[in-house]
């Protein structure tokens, strides 16, 4: 499932819902997942919140179909993908991305992979408010690029 | 349909245009329907709407939702997007 939300999510109780609604116990036999959550520093900056814009449709779209590369890569059972976008505030969570196989290595590789895509393909920006210290001239920003997760 | 509206369709044709991001905000606009003339890829797409901005960064073209190389062909009705390098997760 993939989930992009305006709204402020709680990543425990998602997985915990999601894998209790999805009805596979006994099947799996591991469940990896990442949690990414906003910092509160930036490039040596103290940043107060973030704005994260997306593409509605082509975002959805294109995680769908990350998702469907990794499940054509690996042995997977079930998938959950949530993305938060709007306005964020240091600690709340940006993204979760889950996967459910029978064995470790399935759910290890293809949690990376999905999140790794993500981060360099879905069409995601964010821009960040900067604290003002009175020596920075800009309030707000950009984030230029990813860095690799590799 | 007639040779001359033939001829009016290759000229110009309709296509709706989104900007993200950064260069949402150095156009100062998020979409535009435009009628374009002589314009045969996405890339000439780009240098018709970016035409006296100076765009410092790397730009990304989509056509349809879809992500689009620089000589991908653009057809009436399309919907073309550009954005700076992504940021998400």
């Amino acid at each position: 499932m993939v989930k992009i939300t305006g709204i402020a999510f709680d990543p425990w109780e998602e997985l915990s819902s999601f894998q209790t609604a999805m009805k596979r116990e006994g099947e799996y036999g591991a469940c990896a997942n990442f949690v990414g959550t906003m910092r509160d520093m930036n490039e040596g900056d103290a940043v107060n919140g973030m704005f994260l814009e997306h593409y509605p449709g082509m975002t959805e779209k294109h995680l769908e179909k990350i998702v469907q590369a990794a499940k054509e890569q690996w042995e997977i059972l079930e998938t959950l993908v949530i993305h938060r976008v709007g306005e964020l505030l240091p600690n709340d969570p940006i993204v979760l991305v889950a996967v459910w196989s029978a064995h470790r290595k399935d759910a290890f590789e293809a949690s990376r992979f999905i999140m790794e895509d993500l981060k360099s393909k879905a069409p995601f920006w964010k821009k960040e408010s900067l604290e003002s210290t009175g020596q920075t001239a800009e309030k707000n920003r950009w984030v230029q690029k990813n860095t690799s997760g590799y | 349909m007639t040779q001359a509206n033939d001829q009016m369709y290759e000229e110009a044709m309709q296509i709706k245009v989104l900007y993200f991001a950064s260069l949402k905000e150095l156009f100062g606009r998020s979409e535009e329907q435009l009628s374009v003339e002589g314009v045969s890829t996405v890339d000439d797409v780009w240098k018709l709407v970016s035409k006296g901005y100076d765009v410092s960064h790397q730009v990304l073209y989509s056509i349809n939702q879809e992500y689009a190389h620089a000589d991908a062909l653009v057809k009436a009705g399309d919907e073309v997007a550009f954005f700076p390098p992504v940021t998400g997760g």
